[in-house]
């Protein structure tokens, strides 16, 4: 900090005083960026890398969770018991059947929403009022709702089913009716998040474009389907990823509406990891899934970036 | 609410475009019209529905628990009453859930915003050897998907001793590579003219951040708040390994325990529901136009 030069000649030319500094500056600057980015470097590798590496190491290793210490070392054992283990794949199959079952309908309803209330002119707070709210509620609490709605006899989904002259699956005690319980609860929990994306992204869009369209005698149909949906192509590949993460790390309301069941036919892999280490304690065996299962979720971000960047990538060339 | 509506009305009073549209509007046909208000219909409709969990987990909570099972869909009651409040609050350590959430969000935010926002001013301003290393494992460090990783996290703080304190929530959250990222967009935008300007008055580089650029980024500022506050609020799975006694619990983690509890108390449960709902929407109902411009521009989830 002393090095600073304080002497500033009004005379001097702004180029000169900045070619003086950016020459004389680094030691001073290079200790300040260190100092004030250090916080964050720190807890960065102890918190986010420190747990991968942490996990890396356990994996190698017949640990326990209830006991203190590494155990043995077993080499790559652990890594051969979870890829030949029917549960573990079991419960691989069903994060992946819950994405495939949520993705669609949490890229495309948001956009279809997005796009007709963009068309209001009043209101608007009220739709991103009601479609957003539920996203800032714990799934806890949205589960214990749920829960209730489910019920049979008393539950007013079950009843709903009714008044159309259907009949309510059992939700929580069938394999169908469990996943149409979570599904239906995860669209009306997460749909706000990727409405107010869209509701983002259309709001960037030039209003003369459409009246270009208007005049051209383009019906409103025509209009979203040849200038809306192409311009937000970009919005829905960043929800479509932050969907497809998050749906894939699906453990909040599986575990608590079904604790996996009916007799784990639910259950994900964050629960499965779940249960072996915290409930038989094979802390070394769920590390191993844990880092299978880790290096999924980052193959499926860098596929996308890659996909992304070479799509950007072919207009310019 | 005044606020919002100002800026959903903005547009059509105030832009030339929004005239033309409007223009464009009253020599259009029917069909548009037509097409207009079907979309109002569908999307009233569809709003109603979003709202029907709400309003039925707030109807059942008032309700007394013999009148919910002999007339379940009845949505009015003939005896409104708080008993059920009452009776959560005393069963349940629910005022001891609110502190604990209280504690560890406000010092995660707090956390979040100091260190977060210096490390995006070093490495905007500042020019220092290994900056770009750095920027590069804050990039790498956004695909970590933290919550799939939690059982090592776990054996992590268990060796460090941290299980059952409230440092074992606010520490992994602290490091934020989005924060950062937030902060690090803001931060470009303050010209070096004003830097370089305070630079020569003197002032340190820590000054600087505090006084000339911090006071720049408060929009950037409560974005990372806000959405730090709503995400370590409504964290359940780390909470539920690490706080293991009913006390020390957080929100989430001691109602999810109410969960498939007793199948008769429908009013004790919706009302542990509607407390437990009640915090947190009131913040987005304070702060509705800051919350969904910071997910807008962050998409941070």
């Amino acid at each position: 900090m002393t090095s600073t030069p304080t002497v500033a000649a009004p005379t001097a030319g702004a180029a000169t005083q900045t070619r003086r500094r950016s020459a004389k500056a680094p030691a001073g600057q290079n200790r300040a960026g260190w100092l004030l980015s250090s916080p964050f470097i720190i807890l960065y590798v102890l918190f986010l890398i420190g747990p991968v590496l942490v996990g890396v190491v356990i994996s190698l290793f017949n640990t326990t969770t209830v006991a203190p210490g590494l155990g043995d070392f077993v080499g790559f054992s652990n890594y051969k018991d979870v890829l030949s283990n029917a549960d573990f794949w079991a419960s691989m199959w069903h994060s992946v059947l819950f994405t495939l079952m949520t993705t669609p309908l949490l890229v495309l309803l948001p956009l279809l929403f997005a796009i007709l209330a963009a068309r209001l002119t009043r209101g608007r707070w009220f739709f991103r009022l009601a479609f957003f709210a539920p996203y800032v509620v714990p799934s806890s609490a949205v589960c214990l709702i749920f829960a209730f709605m489910y019920t049979p006899q008393t539950g007013l989904i079950t009843n709903a089913f009714g008044w159309f002259g259907l009949t309510a699956p059992d939700f929580l005690g069938t394999t169908s009716g469990a996943w149409f319980a979570v599904v239906l609860l995860t669209l009306w929990w997460t749909f706000g998040f990727n409405f107010i994306l869209y509701t983002a992204a259309i709001q960037e869009i030039s209003e003369e474009v459409y009246e270009a369209a208007a005049i051209d005698g383009a019906g409103p149909w025509q209009q979203i389907r040849s200038i809306t949906v192409p311009l937000l192509a970009p919005t829905m590949s960043l929800v479509f990823i932050l969907q497809l993460l998050a749906s894939l790390k699906v453990f909040d309301q599986i575990f608590l509406l079904l604790q996996g069941g009916p007799n784990y036919s639910t259950r994900p892999v964050i629960e499965y990891i779940y249960d072996t280490g915290f409930t038989s304690y094979r802390g070394g065996y769920a590390s191993a899934a844990t880092m299978v299962y880790f290096l999924l979720l980052v193959a499926v971000s860098t596929g996308w970036l890659l996909v992304r960047n070479r799509r950007n990538s072919v207009p310019n060339a | 609410m005044p606020a919002t509506a100002a800026a959903t009305d903005a547009p059509s009073t105030t832009s030339p475009s929004g005239r033309g549209r409007r223009r464009s509007e009253d020599r259009s046909d029917a069909g548009t019209k037509a097409f207009n208000r079907l979309a109002a219909t569908c999307l009233t409709l569809f709003a109603l529905i979003w709202l029907v969990p709400f309003v039925w987990a707030l109807i059942t909570s008032l309700r007394p628990n013999n009148e919910i099972t002999s007339h379940p869909t009845r949505p009015w009651s003939n005896n409104w009453n708080l008993d059920a409040y009452s009776s959560t609050w005393t069963t349940n350590p629910i005022g001891w859930w609110y502190v604990n959430s209280f504690i560890i969000s406000t010092l995660s935010v707090l956390f979040t915003v100091v260190v977060c926002s210096m490390a995006g001013f070093a490495l905007v301003h500042l020019k220092w050897r290994g900056k770009y290393v750095i920027l590069g494992l804050i990039l790498g460090g956004l695909m970590l998907p933290m919550e799939a990783i939690v059982l090592p996290q776990f054996m992590q703080f268990r060796a460090l001793g941290l299980l059952g304190t409230y440092w074992a929530l606010i520490l992994p959250v602290v490091a934020a590579p989005v924060a950062v990222f937030v902060f690090h967009a803001f931060m470009r935008g303050i010209p070096d003219a004003l830097i370089e300007a305070a630079r020569l008055d003197g002032a340190s580089w820590f000054r600087i951040y505090y006084q000339v650029c911090l006071p720049l980024c408060r929009p950037a500022i409560s974005a990372v708040a806000i959405l730090t506050f709503i995400s370590t609020w409504n964290q359940f799975l780390w909470p539920l390994l690490v706080l293991t006694q009913t006390k020390s619990q957080t929100i989430p983690v001691g109602l999810g325990s109410l969960i498939g509890g007793s199948a008769i108390q429908y009013a004790e449960t919706m009302a542990s529901a509607v407390l437990g709902i009640l915090p947190l929407l009131a913040v987005f109902l304070l702060l509705q136009r800051q919350i969904v411009q910071g997910v807008a521009n962050t998409g941070i989830k």
